[in-house]
């Protein structure tokens, strides 16, 4: 080996790292959004179009309405490939960057939300896990840094055994029946089980809980035991490749799809078009709709597309997930706005956006005017309710497209919500936190 | 820096058995520790927190590895789960017993990882080479299930998520969100420190010529009188512990709370293989090395394009990192199978020569 030449290389390498560190200039007036996505890696499927979606929204507010309050938005991606370690690491490279530093978190991962809950309250950034991470985070007495509008995994599960015993005809007729919940063994997977326990022993469905490991390819035994119990329904809370193995399994020992219900995460359209025909009549939940039919979707296609509508469907626009990565972003935006309004139109700091989405309250005007009609429901966060409990609906893939399959449903805050609070407490109790007062 | 070491005679054997004979090496490993100590006051909370004290961690546990592969010559896949059970045993420790000092309970938790890696390791006795690996790979599978089924071990949570308790060392806190990074790397350093000087003593001494023996050829070993199953079991009980000890340090201090995915094999297992593959086997240096070459370089190639101003999407930024870290360990594995230790002593050897080397 040429010793000389790898200490030319060495040095060389190092004396330019040197430079263009330096080179980097101070901004202004910027609000910056850190993206942690996954585009590569097995959950691809899943993170490509959240990524899309993100990307796209914040583009476009820069485009259309030149940033939000003339303060333009600066985003820069980090690829996490939903490992945790690297979404630690994304969270140090890109919390800083700005001239404000990072003004919020959408980690898009609950084992990485999991990592970053205590960093963020001590760095003074908030985080935005809308619809995933910890379910607890909902209450804001002791979670002061964490937001996870407009529904957690709890209220969903609530939402959904609603939902089963609307189609059994009443409370009452779900004693005896079997129910399945097939999760993705993680963090993720396993959030909904509490609740899920506690709805079985009130109606007395017997609950059978039914792990997949990561990444989910494997599942045969998982069906083996499935096609044993014979289950009334099956709800699934999934995530990437094991969402689509799952449906194809289910087709394959013919499982009537029309019982078969995933969460928001094992409803896109990456889980139900490689199992073709098979997944016809599929049902997911999801809080928000899907396709591009929507305003926000025209001025997407308008300006970032230039009216060329093939190349926004390439670019996933209308899918379930590029879908959630726009109502992410736009709820992410409506909170700078709403702290603009009190700290001025400027580059504002992470303290001043958790102020932002403490005070949130999307109104159906606000819906409108952003192009959000029809997709969204209004939604209004305060000091101690983080959640919010909005409405989750029951979605349907008709082969083609997804379409809604019932009226929207309200989680059941009666049980949910003291589940909440016990676990928060008990978080609190842990790590010496003094819950604040709300009142 | 270009020195030779001819002209140091040794008149003593404590001289001759010194751990870096030449005066200039040891000069050398001690300016190297007082820069590592030094590096919290030059380097910002990223390089800390992301990237030094991740590497301190799988430095550790590849010398961990090393000890059980390199010396011993038993090959092991359980490294993750060895590093699980260090670091859920230190949660249980941590959070069930009232004032348990934050040292006491990480080295509590290695003798758990050690009493668990000798379990494992007593089939090494039958099953050599491949054959253990796949044994070793059981272990792996079944302590992350269990940990992952059995509630008790992460306080019946919901999640399955353990989580860092603040916990402090002469008033300073070193776990837990509120610990500031520097903090944490002098601990991680301190311990990767005091934990490699005690294995390059064990490798050199009684120990570590049995593990060898055992590493080059058991039965002759055996017939000299080495006994294999104590031998072998020490091996695993000590890499275990190491492998434990980093376990746990990589939870309290480094990622501050994790499920049991974060120990899994492509992330734990197979990473730290690499690293003392690419490092050399059977060199506490080497492990070192090869530990900053497979968390150092990825996070260069993530970073590098954007630096010098290149544009290129996430994606594909992602996938050259794996392409040419891949080209890079090929390549390197062409050049010098042995890896760097290896190289590290051509190095030293050219220069005992300069400026005249053959």
């Amino acid at each position: 080996m040429k010793f000389r030449k790898l200490v030319l290389a060495t040095a060389g390498a190092v004396v330019c790292l040197g430079t263009f560190a330096a080179a980097e200039a101070a901004k202004a007036d910027e609000q910056f959004f850190p993206m942690l996505v996954y585009r590569t890696g097995a959950y691809a499927p899943s993170g490509i179009p959240v990524a899309n979606g993100f990307r796209d929204y914040y583009t476009l507010l820069n485009k259309r309405d030149g940033g939000i309050n003339g303060v333009t938005v600066t985003f820069e991606e980090c690829e996490t490939q939903y490992k945790t370690n690297l979404g630690v690491e994304c969270y140090e490279k890109l919390k800083g960057n700005g001239p404000t530093g990072a003004s919020l978190f959408n980690p898009y991962s609950t084992g990485i939300t999991y990592q970053l809950i205590p960093k963020a309250s001590v760095d003074k950034i908030p985080i935005l896990s809308m619809g995933y991470g910890r379910t607890s985070a909902a209450d804001g007495r002791v979670f002061e840094w964490v937001f996870n509008p407009p529904a957690t995994y709890w209220s969903q599960a609530s939402a959904v055994i609603k939902y089963f015993s609307r189609r059994v005809g009443g409370y009452d007729k779900l004693a005896g029946k079997k129910i399945v919940h097939l999760h993705h063994n993680s963090a993720y997977g396993k959030e909904a089980n509490p609740t899920l326990e506690v709805l079985a022993e009130r109606y007395g469905f017997k609950l059978t809980l039914v792990p997949v490991d990561h990444p989910g390819q494997e599942q045969a035994s998982q069906w083996r035991q499935i096609r044993r119990i014979k289950p009334d329904f099956i709800f699934m809370s999934g995530w990437g490749v094991m969402n689509q193995v799952a449906i194809k399994e289910a087709g394959n020992i013919r499982y009537p799809m029309d019982q078969f219900v995933g969460n928001w995460w094992s409803g896109s359209d990456a889980d139900v078009v490689p199992a073709g025909d098979g997944a016809k009549g599929y049902l997911s939940t999801t809080f928000h709709g899907a396709g591009s039919d929507f305003g926000v979707h025209a001025d997407i296609i308008k300006h970032i597309y230039g009216g060329d509508a093939a190349a926004a469907k390439e670019n996933k626009v209308g899918e379930v997930l590029y879908n959630r990565g726009v109502v992410n972003a736009m709820f992410a935006t409506e909170a700078v706005r709403t702290a603009q309004a009190k700290f001025g139109n400027k580059s504002l700091t992470g303290e001043q956006v958790r102020w932002g989405l403490e005070n949130l309250n999307i109104t159906q005007e606000t819906l409108d005017k952003l192009g959000f009609k029809g997709m969204v429901s209004p939604l209004k966060i305060t000091c101690e309710d983080h959640e919010t409990m909005g409405p989750v609906i029951i979605q349907k893939w008709d082969g083609a497209k997804w379409s809604y399959a019932s009226e929207w449903l309200t989680p059941m805050r009666d049980i949910v919500r003291p589940l909440v609070e016990a676990d928060a407490a008990a978080y609190a109790k842990e790590n010496n936190i003094t819950p604040r007062n709300c009142n | 820096m270009f020195y030779r070491e001819a002209g140091q005679f040794k008149t003593t054997y404590q001289d001759d058995q010194a751990v870096f004979p030449v005066l200039q090496d040891k000069v050398a490993v001690i300016l190297l520790i007082l820069a590592a100590y030094a590096v919290p006051f030059v380097a910002d909370e990223y390089w800390l927190q992301a990237i030094f004290i991740q590497f301190l961690v799988f430095a550790l546990m590849a010398i961990g590895l090393n000890i059980l592969m390199g010396y011993a010559g038993q090959v092991s896949l359980g490294t993750g789960a060895f590093a699980a059970v260090g670091a859920y045993a230190c949660y249980k420790l941590t959070t069930n017993i009232e004032g348990m000092n934050i040292i006491v309970a990480i080295l509590l938790s290695g003798g758990c990882a050690a009493a668990v890696g000798v379990v494992f390791g007593l089939p090494s006795l039958r099953i050599k080479g491949f054959y253990l690996a796949v044994a070793t790979l059981a272990a792996q599978f079944f302590i992350l299930w269990l940990f992952n089924k059995v509630g008790w071990f992460y306080n019946n949570n919901p999640s399955g998520t353990i989580t860092a308790p603040p916990r402090e060392l002469f008033g300073v806190l070193i776990t837990g969100p509120s610990a500031s990074p520097e903090a944490r790397y002098i601990v991680c350093l301190t311990f990767l420190i005091v934990f490699a000087w005690f294995a390059k003593n064990l490798v050199r001494g009684r120990i570590g010529r049995n593990w060898m023996a055992i590493r080059d050829m058991d039965i002759a070993a055996e017939i000299i009188g080495i006994r294999p199953l104590q031998t072998k079991l020490m091996a695993f009980a000590i890499s275990s512990f190491y492998c434990g000890v980093a376990g746990a340090l990589m939870i309290f201090c480094w990622l501050g709370s994790a499920e049991t995915e974060a120990f899994d094999l492509a992330n734990v297992s197979f990473r730290v293989l690499f690293m003392i593959i690419i490092g050399g086997l059977g060199s506490i240096g080497g492990s070192i090395m090869g530990a900053a070459f497979i968390i150092l370089v990825p996070i260069f190639l993530t970073n590098f394009p954007p630096m010098v101003g290149l544009d290129i999407s996430t994606a594909l930024q992602k996938h050259l990192e794996e392409i040419i870290f891949g080209v890079m360990i090929v390549f390197f594995l062409i050049v010098e199978p042995e890896g760097f230790a290896r190289l590290w002593q051509i190095l030293r050897e050219k220069l005992r020569k300069w400026p005249f080397p053959y």
